[in-house]
C-alpha cells in the first residue's frame, strides 16, 4: 500500500515518544504535526517556528545534555539554510540528533526549486561522522526511525512528501547494509530513494527479458556506504548503472563511482536530475518522468553501453581495462 | 597556593588583571590573537567565573553545573586565561596558545577543559544556550545557563531567531550578555550596521534587560547572580565596554581586533597593565 515516508516516520516517532523519555520532536512548524499529535506528544514534542538554524543549534544544546532531539524541517532548509549550523554545532561534536528532512529530490512537486532538495545528499555524506540515509518505503523509513534511537552521532534522513509505493520484498532494512533485491551477473543497477529503486527493480525485469542479468541494490545508506557490498556485486559485472533524485554530482552516483574507482574499476553510468533548476511544474511524477529518472532510460542506458561495448569488439569491457 | 586560597584572599579586580595580562602575553605569540575583544570582556568573564557561575574543576562534566558559552568565539584567548587561573588547566599551558601542538585552538574548542561546546562563527552560542536551558528544564535542573555574544555578533540573524525562541519558552534560567564595545572588525559598529536602541531591541524581543559598566567585576557579578530578573523572561544584560580595555595605546580602537604584539608593544602592553593595577 502506498504511504509517504514523512508520515511513516511522524507515527514511528510518536509512537517511540512514551517509551524514550530521552527523546524529543523538535519542529520548525512543517505542519507534519497537527495539533492532536503534537498533544499525544506531550512535552516531548516543541515547535520552534520558522527558524532552522535556531533548530538545528537548540537540537545540538540539548543533545549535549543528554537528549536525543528529532528535528523536522524540508530538506532543502536543512541542507542549505541551515548546513553551517549541522556542521559545526551537530557534526562537530558528533551530538545524536535526527535530522528529518522531507520533501527530499523532487517530491515537492511543484512548489518549485527552492522547496527541491538535489544537493542535499552530496553536501550531508561529506561531512564527518554524519550518518545518510534514504528510506525507500514506509516500512523501511519505521525501521530506520526505530534503529536510530540507540545510533550514535547524528543522522540525516531524507523524506519525501506524498505517498510512494513500497518496494518488492527485500531483507529487512538495516541502516548501512545495502539491500540486494535481485542479483544477476551482468550488470548492477543501484538506486536510492522511492522512485529510483523501483525504477531498476522494473528495469532489471526488462532486461531479464532480453537475456541481460542484474544485480538491483537499494543504497538507501550513503553513509557509512556499504562498500562491501557494492564491490562484490560489481566484481562480475561489466557495467554499473546509478538512479537516483539528486543533481548527478557527489550523491549516490559520486558515492559509488568513488567507492569503485579506488576498489573495483567498473564503468559506472550516473543517472539524475540534470545540472539545471527545475523549471516547469510539475508533482513528483511528472518531474520523475520528465528528467526521465525511469525504468525505460536504464534500460537504454544498459543497451547503449553493452552495444556500444560490442560494436567496438569490447565485449568484455572490464577485462579490457583490467 | 590553591584555587581556593587565591579566591579567598584576591578582588575579582586583582583577577581580572592577572587575565589581562595573560591576554597580553599570549597575544605577543607567533599568531598573535583577537586582542581587543578579549581584553573588553575580561571583567564579564571574572565575574562569571570567580562569583556566579556554579562548576566544579575537578568535576566539569558535572551534570547540575551552570553552563557558560562563548558565543563572540575569537576571544578565545580571554576564556583560556580564564578557565586557566580558575583552575581548570594549569595557567601555564597558556604560553603554547598559536604554537604548533598547542590544544589552544584561537576559537575554542572542547579539548580544552572547561569548554562546554566549539564556538566562533558567529551567531551559533544563543541556540545552543537555549537548548542547555531546555534540556536543564526537562530534566528538572535549576542550572543556569550564560552566553556572552559580541555586539558586532548581533547582526548574525540567527542571534533572533534564537531570542525569539528564548523567550517563546519563556527560558527565564538563561541569560545572555552583550559585550558592547561598539566596535568591530572594520570600525563602529553603529556605523556599519546601527542598533540602537539596543536595549529597547531586546526588550521588544521579549527579554529583561539590565545596562552596566562592563569593567565593573563586583557590579557584574551582582547583577548575573540576582536573575532571572523577570520572572519567565530570559535575561540580557548589556555591559558597555571598551575594545583594548587597559591598554591606552589600543583601547578604544578598531585596529586592536586582531593584533599581534611586538616585543616592544607587549613590553608596553605590560606595563600599562602594572600602572592600571597600581591605581586601582
Amino acid at each position: 500500500m502506498s504511504r509517504a515516508t514523512r508520515e511513516a516516520y511522524r507515527d514511528s516517532v510518536l509512537a517511540l515518544l512514551g517509551r524514550h523519555p530521552e527523546l524529543m520532536c523538535l519542529d520548525s512548524d512543517t505542519g507534519l504535526f497537527s495539533a492532536d499529535h503534537a498533544a499525544a506528544a506531550g512535552d516531548q514534542y516543541l515547535n520552534l517556528g520558522i527558524a532552522e538554524q535556531n533548530l538545528m543549534g537548540v537540537a545540538a544544546g540539548m543533545a549535549a545534555c543528554g537528549r536525543v532531539p528529532f528535528v523536522n524541517t524540508m530538506a532543502a532548509f536543512a541542507a542549505s539554510r541551515a548546513l553551517e549550523a549541522i556542521k559545526i554545532d551537530i557534526a562537530y561534536n558528533r551530538l545524536p540528533v535526527r535530522i528529518m528532512a522531507t520533501h527530499g529530490g523532487l517530491a515537492a512537486g511543484h512548489l518549485g526549486p527552492t522547496h527541491q532538495a538535489l544537493e542535499d545528499l552530496a553536501v550531508m555524506r561529506v561531512l564527518p561522522g554524519m550518518t545518510v540515509v534514504v528510506p525507500a518505503d514506509a516500512a523501511a523509513t519505521e525501521a530506520f526511525v526505530e534503529q536510530s534511537v540507540t545510533l550514535p552521532g547524528p543522522l540525516y534522513v531524507r523524506l519525501g512528501r506524498k505517498p510512494t509505493p513500497p518496494i518488492p520484498a527485500a531483507p529487512p532494512p538495516v541502516i548501512g547494509k545495502a539491500q540486494t533485491l535481485r542479483t544477476g551477473g551482468d550488470v548492477v543497477l543501484v538506486g536510492c530513494g522511492p522512485y529510483p529503486v523501483l525504477a531498476c527493480v522494473a528495469a532489471a525485469e526488462t532486461l531479464a527479458e532480453q537475456g541481460i542479468e542484474a544485480t538491483v541494490l537499494n543504497m538507501h545508506t550513503l553513509r557509512p556506504f556499504d562498500t562491501e557490498t557494492l564491490i562484490a556485486a560489481a566484481r562480475p559485472a561489466t557495467l554499473v548503472v546509478t538512479l537516483e533524485e539528486h543533481w548527478r554530482a557527489g550523491g549516490l552516483g559520486g558515492a559509488v563511482a568513488e567507492t569503485l574507482a579506488e576498489a573495483q574499476p567498473t564503468r559506472v553510468l550516473r543517472l539524475g536530475v540534470p545540472d539545471k533548476f527545475v523549471d516547469e511544474v510539475g508533482n513528483q511524477e511528472h518531474l520523475v518522468a520528465h528528467y526521465d529518472l525511469t525504468a525505460e532510460r536504464v534500460v537504454r542506458a544498459v543497451r547503449t553501453a553493452l552495444d556500444t561495448a560490442a560494436r567496438s569488439g569490447k565485449t568484455d569491457w572490464k577485462e579490457h581495462h583490467s | 597556593m590553591t584555587i581556593t586560597q587565591v579566591l579567598e584572599c584576591d578582588t575579582l579586580t586583582d583577577v581580572a588583571a592577572r587575565i589581562r595580562s595573560h591576554v597580553v602575553d599570549m597575544c605577543a605569540g607567533p599568531e598573535g590573537g583577537h586582542l581587543g575583544g578579549a581584553l573588553s570582556c575580561v571583567d564579564v568573564l571574572t565575574a562569571l567565573y570567580f562569583s556566579v557561575l556554579d562548576v566544579d574543576t575537578h568535576w566539569p562534566d558535572d551534570p547540575d553545573r551552570d553552563r557558560f558559552l562563548l558565543s563572540k568565539g575569537h576571544a578565545a584567548v580571554a576564556l583560556y586565561a580564564t578557565l586557566a587561573e580558575r583552575g581548570f588547566f594549569p595557567v601555564e599551558e597558556l604560553s603554547g596558545f598559536g604554537r604548533a601542538g598547542s590544544r589552544l585552538m584561537g576559537h575554542p574548542v572542547r579539548a580544552v577543559p572547561g569548554v562546554e561546546l566549539p564556538t566562533g562563527s558567529l551567531g551559533h552560542g544563543l541556540a545552543l544556550g537555549c537548548g542547555f536551558a531546555l534540556a536543564n528544564r526537562y530534566a528538572g535542573r535549576t542550572s543556569r545557563t550564560f552566553v556572552l555574544l559580541g555586539d558586532g555578533e548581533l547582526q548574525e540573524g540567527s542571534v533572533w531567531e534564537a531570542a525569539i525562541a528564548a523567550a517563546s519558552q519563556r527560558l527565564d534560567r538563561l541569560v545572555a550578555v552583550v559585550d558592547r564595545n561598539g566596535l568591530q572588525l572594520t570600525g563602529p559598529t553603529d556605523a556599519i550596521a546601527p542598533m540602537e536602541p539596543l536595549a529597547e531591541r531586546w526588550r521588544s524581543f521579549g527579554w529583561a534587560v539590565r545596562e552596566v559598566d562592563g569593567h565593573d567585576p563586583e557590579l557584574l557579578a551582582d547583577l548575573l547572580d540576582a536573575g532571572p530578573w523577570e520572572p519567565g523572561k530570559p535575561s540580557v544584560l548589556i555591559a558597555r565596554t571598551v575594545k583594548g580595555q587597559g591598554l591606552p595605546f589600543l583601547a578604544g580602537r578598531a585596529s586592536s581586533h586582531y593584533v599581534t604584539l611586538s616585543p616592544r608593544n607587549h613590553a608596553r602592553a605590560i606595563s600599562a597593565l602594572r600602572v592600571a593595577e597600581a591605581l586601582a
